[in-house]
């Protein structure tokens, strides 16, 4: 029983690593603000989720648990808020999302680093 | 919040039990981040969530908005089924994070949301904004901006699942 | 395990500071910072039980909260003039890749 809590939560971690290295790349790579945004959602939804959730499978008493719980909720209800307060910003400062057709254009070269 | 609307009886009649559920959940809050069993902290404790249910009382924020219980026996399966659409937007954002800007096509477009009360859009739209691949960027009566990675996602909104299953979250 | 995931987790955050260095607008230094701070949760979460200190939580629960609060706190001052997007700016980012 301990060795499979430690091999799913092993797993649980890798694939929360990747989805966070995932959303990294992202955050570099697509063109404009509206679509990192995206990007950056990832990271904070399962990839935050499930590398808590290998933690949580493998702490030591029931104190630590609770904690890494009020730690995910917390992050789930409070990056939503974060990102729409940003883009309601931007929207509103006249930053312009590039549309379908900009997009074609551009290609498929990573955005300027 | 629509403070000239809700009466004083309306008030009274949300009061108490919010007041419990508030107290509640603070106290459950203080106790898994102090975790002290000792009297005299204890006694520091519950006087520190009287002041704040007071300040709370004063501010005029404890009511069915801030501590929506009507909504605990329907929510659950809502989250259930929130989380599966969220695994399933955040593997079609990956995948095209890693097929390169080529594939996505941003969209900005306008919804509408059938929901009654401000509770129910607000839920909707943090619903949306979980979601991988769509975000709410404003919300005007009832009407939402949504900025979307790929052009289906907005597709798949108008068809309505998520706006059905949240109208009748809030029955 | 613990320790891969701590250098992915610092990789990602270095990814993270690089967009908020080179982020041709103002709101892309402003998401990348805020990325970094939720990423920074999981790194001292992680590091906790690297280093058997679970205690690391509180601090990770703060952070959140703080991270948070920092973020509503710089965007309250999106009325001044600093935010507007001037349409130098608005061009390089819908034609920086010609």
């Amino acid at each position: 029983m301990n060795l499979f809590l430690e091999i799913s939560s092993g797993i649980c971690l890798l694939v929360g690593c990747f989805l966070c290295f995932s959303g990294g790349i992202g955050i570099l790579r697509f063109p404009d603000f509206y679509t990192r945004m995206h990007a950056v959602s990832i990271t904070d939804t399962l990839g935050a989720g499930l590398v808590l959730l290998g933690l949580m499978l493998q702490s030591p008493d029931g104190l630590v648990l609770i904690k890494l719980i009020l730690i995910l909720l917390f992050t789930l209800f409070i990056n939503p808020s974060a990102s729409h307060a940003l883009a309601k910003a931007a929207l509103h400062n006249g930053l312009l999302p590039r549309e379908d057709k900009g997009a074609n254009k551009g290609g498929d070269k990573p955005s300027k680093l | 919040m629509n403070d000239d609307k809700s009466t004083l009886e309306e008030r009274a009649k949300y009061l108490p039990s919010h007041t419990i559920s508030l107290s509640v959940t603070l106290s459950l809050f203080w106790w898994i981040n102090s975790n002290y069993g000792n009297l005299l902290l204890l006694s520091l404790g519950a006087s520190s969530i009287l002041l704040v249910i007071y300040i709370a009382y004063r501010m005029n924020v404890i009511d069915h908005e801030s501590q929506p219980i009507h909504l605990s026996i329907k929510i659950p399966g809502y989250l259930l089924w929130l989380t599966k659409e969220i695994v399933l937007a955040n593997i079609s954002v990956v995948k095209h994070i890693w097929l390169g800007n080529s594939s996505i096509s941003p969209t900005l477009e306008t919804i509408d949301a059938s929901q009654h009360t401000d509770l129910g859009k607000v839920i909707y739209a943090n619903s949306i904004t979980l979601t991988p691949g769509t975000v709410t960027v404003d919300l005007v009566d009832d009407r939402m901006t949504i900025h979307a990675l790929i052009k289906e996602n907005i597709d798949t909104l108008r068809v309505g699942e998520m706006d059905r299953r949240v109208t009748e979250l809030e029955k | 395990m613990l320790a891969a995931a701590t250098i992915a987790i610092l990789v990602v955050m270095l990814l993270a500071i690089t967009r908020c260095i080179v982020g041709p607008t103002l709101y892309d230094r402003i998401l990348a910072f805020n990325m970094f701070g939720t990423k920074t949760v999981l790194l001292i979460s992680v590091l906790g039980f690297l280093m058997g200190r679970p205690e690391f939580l509180d601090i990770a629960l703060v952070y959140a909260l703080i991270n948070f609060i920092s973020v509503i706190g710089v965007l309250r001052f999106s009325d001044s003039a600093e935010f507007k997007v001037t349409p130098y700016e608005r061009q390089s980012t819908k034609e920086g890749e010609e």
